[in-house]
């Protein structure tokens, strides 16, 4: 079953096209990440699911009913979702207890939904306080209550992470993803971090141009992207240039399987898709295509290294996960490990440049 | 090419859809169409005087004096209240004068003290003050804070980061002070002087008193005699072009000295130690609080200590016209305010150019000084509504169109500050609008239509010129019983009226201070 159905979404603000027949299906309970570079429409498809803008084509179906498209337009008011803007938008004249309770009607208001749900989101016996009160985290929360409160068919997110700093960041985005996985909501999510879409959806959806240009599991979105300028935008991307000889590449790296490489004509120059965590490197300096260090970023968890390697492979990014920092001028072996992507020389952003 | 192929339609679709609300729109319209009613009498009234007639009228040597007399003053008026005002708010504002804050309450005082009580008070100690030197001097100190309170503001959101900026690449604390400061705050200057013309432009009851002859003194003189209606139309069409020339200007100011942004104050600006400085500083403080505001408060408490039973009011006559003048500003307070909602609604949140011309409309009256409004009105009455002529409605509505100004500006500020986020989150809960205007908008904007209401309240309240003109037969409120005795030299009578319009104004205006400050930086610039 499908929570929401867009489908041929157009809309323009004067000359400015923003959605250009614009298709969307999002499956019932789950958690779906709209991502896009700034200006690709995503904010904009978001406040045509919540009424909040009137699209000029096309039709949106939330739970089967059509609230918009042709004739029809469901004021925001009656359909039933909920609501999480960038900054929380809390109302500043209401505690945080008023603030969930805002959509709720008289006997629901007070029983112990409101501050079940402040618990739900970490903020049990904290409602009381005011929105001027609490931190910018805190207020994200009662943001995520509130819009919780209605029990709504579809909760709307538009980028509530991104005004929050990044330590907390990553704590208050993964209390919401928990606590709608708890809820059992339909949720989507609109961002233009790449870590945030692969880590917290279970589908992510890329905006490209006021289209929705692939659509897919993070996995599938991370190992196989539609095209170059995909594959470095949804992560790290060591991009070469190679042959394609049967279902494996020749490139400056050796010869490496491809994953699904149909498309691809045989003997053709191709794209091929290098992640940086594929780059498996080794110390004794026998194994793989030699290299040399020429930057090391050392993160604690892991780190980034890059390399020049020998044999016409360029520069090349490898994440490890680390022990020690290596030293700039450390010679390495490098070898590739896992299947790779590739895709036709020639396309869109092929240049291989990383 | 297909971007240009699916632009042209979504563009034709797009217009069509940019909808309206009905409600709001029409009570708009209706707002803006009877604000522009004064004016397009005024027209009228020009219209049958004919144009012959009005050329005749106005080449007369009188209007080349007038105009000479209005000119000269309000460029020295104009000019000494942005040095008095600039000065001020930079003593209480970037230094470190003792007790600024007392001193800042006490240098606005003098906006909420009806310049007529003031020119009165100096009269009365000097009688001898007259003509250009007594204009010039009442009316700039009763106008300076027009120039002081945007600068104060200025001066107290100014970045500091650009100071520090400009002294760190070696500009001592006088040239950045010239260079950075005074060019961060030109748009508030120029604000305040244009504000300080249109005011001038507008006054009659000081002028009166000084034996100065402008535009509103010789416009009223015409009425008062006979009621010379051509001539007092063709003089009311020179001050309203006037108005309307200044008013020009100040949008032009505006524009032009919008290229910069004021970014969100995150430090307290620096203040410069005064040092041995102080003693003066503060004795220029004490200086013109006291001529601005000592003098009058010094006056009226001499002629109420002075006067003998026999020549005091009645405390009856006294309560009336305080509960006549209460409830003719409340009126026009309520009713200013509630006009202002839809016209700022629009223009904040369906900005478009009908919202860009309704709010025109608004300002336009603004350039109209109260005189002239309410001779058009009186002219409208007495020739197809006589019921209404001296009646109260008439006179409540006159003031909400004079000081529709006020209410709009404070209302547009505090809905100019209510997101729409929250609005639409609202919605999003499953409440209708209406719902959403009560229980979200209508609690955040309060203080600013209490706000309006106070401001529209305490200028009405010592409003004189057009109150003489259209107080209903038998009615005297507070200014036009203080006008009367003082037209009679009965100074101790007059006293008591003036203590009661200073009572009913300086504890809203010290209110109102607060409020405005609390503001962000262009909240209330046009």
């Amino acid at each position: 079953m499908t929570s929401v159905a867009v489908s041929g979404l157009c809309k323009a603000f004067g000359s400015q096209v923003v959605l250009r027949g614009l298709d969307l299906e999002v499956a019932d309970g789950s958690l779906t990440a709209v991502l896009g570079p700034s200006g690709s429409g995503k904010t904009t498809l978001l406040r045509i699911l919540a009424g909040f803008e009137h699209a000029e084509e096309g039709t949106v179906a939330l739970g089967g009913t059509v609230v918009a498209g042709g004739r029809t337009h469901v004021p925001p008011e009656r359909r039933h979702i909920g609501y999480v803007p960038q900054d929380g938008a809390l109302f500043p004249h209401l505690s945080a207890a008023d603030n969930v309770a805002f959509g709720l009607g008289r006997t629901e208001r007070r029983g112990r939904r409101v501050e079940d749900l402040l618990g739900l989101v970490g903020l049990a016996g904290q409602g009381r306080r005011f929105p001027h009160e609490l931190s910018g985290g805190q207020q994200q929360r009662v943001a995520v209550a509130r819009a919780l409160a209605t029990r709504p068919g579809l909760v709307l997110l538009d980028e509530p992470f991104s005004s929050l700093d990044a330590a907390m960041r990553a704590e208050v985005r993964e209390d919401v993803a928990r606590v709608l996985r708890e809820t059992g909501s339909t949720a989507l999510l609109v961002t233009h971090d790449q870590d945030e879409a692969l880590s917290l959806a279970d589908e992510v959806a890329v905006l490209r141009e006021g289209l929705v240009a692939q659509r897919g599991t993070p996995e599938a979105l991370y190992s196989s992207p539609l095209d170059p300028a995909m594959a470095r935008f949804v992560g790290d991307a060591n991009l070469l240039p190679g042959d394609r000889r049967g279902a494996e590449v020749e490139t400056a790296l050796g010869r490496l399987p491809v994953q699904h490489g149909g498309a691809l004509p045989e003997g053709g120059r191709a794209v091929v898709l290098v992640r940086p965590e594929q780059l498996a490197l080794d110390l004794g300096a026998g194994k793989g295509i030699r290299a040399t260090v020429v930057e090391s970023q050392y993160f604690g968890h892991d780190m980034v290294v890059t390399l020049e390697a020998e044999g016409g492979a360029g520069r090349l990014r490898a994440r490890l996960s680390s022990a020690a920092p290596l030293a700039v001028g450390t010679e390495v072996g490098v070898q590739v490990t896992g299947p790779v992507a590739a895709w036709p020389a020639g396309d869109s952003g092929a240049a291989p440049s990383a | 090419m297909a971007v240009a192929g699916i632009a042209g339609p979504l563009r034709r679709i797009a217009a069509g859809r940019r909808r309206l609300p009905t409600g709001i729109t029409t009570a708009a319209a209706l707002v803006a169409a009877a604000l522009l009613l004064p004016l397009a009498f005024l027209c009228w009234q020009a219209a049958q005087v004919g144009w012959g007639e009005l050329q005749h009228l106005l080449a007369r040597r009188l209007t080349l004096d007038l105009l000479w007399n209005t000119v000269r003053l309000a460029v020295v008026v104009t000019v000494a209240s942005a040095l008095i005002g600039t000065g001020a708010a930079w003593a209480t504002e970037r230094t470190t004068l003792p007790g600024r804050r007392v001193w800042a309450v006490l240098l606005v005082l003098p906006v909420a003290i009806p310049d007529f009580v003031i020119a009165w008070g100096w009269v009365s100690i000097r009688p001898s003050l007259s003509g250009l030197p007594g204009a010039a001097l009442v009316l700039t100190l009763g106008l300076y804070p027009l120039v002081y309170l945007p600068v104060a503001a200025s001066f107290r959101r100014a970045d500091p980061a650009q100071e520090e900026v400009a002294r760190s690449l070696g500009r001592g604390p006088f040239e950045t002070f010239i260079r950075v400061t005074l060019r961060q705050a030109r748009l508030a200057i120029a604000g305040g002087c244009l504000l300080v013309a249109l005011y001038l432009l507008a006054e009659y009851g000081a002028f009166a008193i000084l034996r100065y002859q402008t535009f509103t003194t010789e416009i009223f003189s015409e009425f008062e005699q006979g009621f010379n209606a051509p001539a007092a139309a063709a003089l009311s069409l020179v001050v309203a072009v006037l108005g309307m020339v200044v008013l020009a200007s100040e949008g032009v100011a505006t524009r032009a000295g919008r290229q910069g942004t004021v970014q969100a104050r995150s430090r307290a600006v620096s203040r410069a130690r005064l040092g041995r400085a102080a003693a003066p500083v503060t004795a220029a403080m004490a200086v013109l609080v006291g001529l601005a505001v000592g003098v009058p408060v010094a006056t009226i408490v001499y002629w109420m200590g002075s006067g003998q039973r026999s020549t005091l009011p009645a405390a009856s006559t006294l309560a009336g016209a305080a509960w006549h003048t209460a409830l003719y500003s409340a009126a026009a307070a309520a009713l200013a305010t509630l006009a202002a909602v839809p016209v700022a609604i629009l223009a904040v949140r369906h900005r478009g150019r009908m919202a860009i011309a309704f709010e025109r409309a608004g300002l336009l009256v603004e350039a109209l000084p109260g005189l002239v409004i309410a001779l058009a009105l009186v002219f409208f009455t007495v020739h197809y509504a006589p019921v209404l002529y001296q009646s109260a409605p008439l006179l409540v509505m006159a003031y909400a169109v004079m000081f529709f100004p006020l209410a709009f500006v404070a209302v547009r500020a505090s809905l100019a500050r209510v997101p729409p986020a929250l609005e639409e989150v609202g919605r999003s809960l499953g409440r209708r609008p209406v719902s959403v205007v009560v229980r979200v908008v209508v609690p955040l904007v309060l203080p600013g239509l209490l706000a309006a209401f106070f401001l529209v309240f305490l200028t009405a309240a010592t409003e004189l010129p057009a109150t003489l003109v259209l107080v209903p037969t038998g009615v005297q409120t507070l200014a036009t019983q203080f006008w009367a005795y003082t037209g009679q030299f009965s100074y101790a009578a007059a006293a008591p009226f003036a203590a009661a319009m200073l009572a009913l104004a300086v504890v809203p205006t010290v209110l109102l201070g607060r409020w405005f400050d609390r503001l962000p930086t262009g909240a209330l610039s046009r």
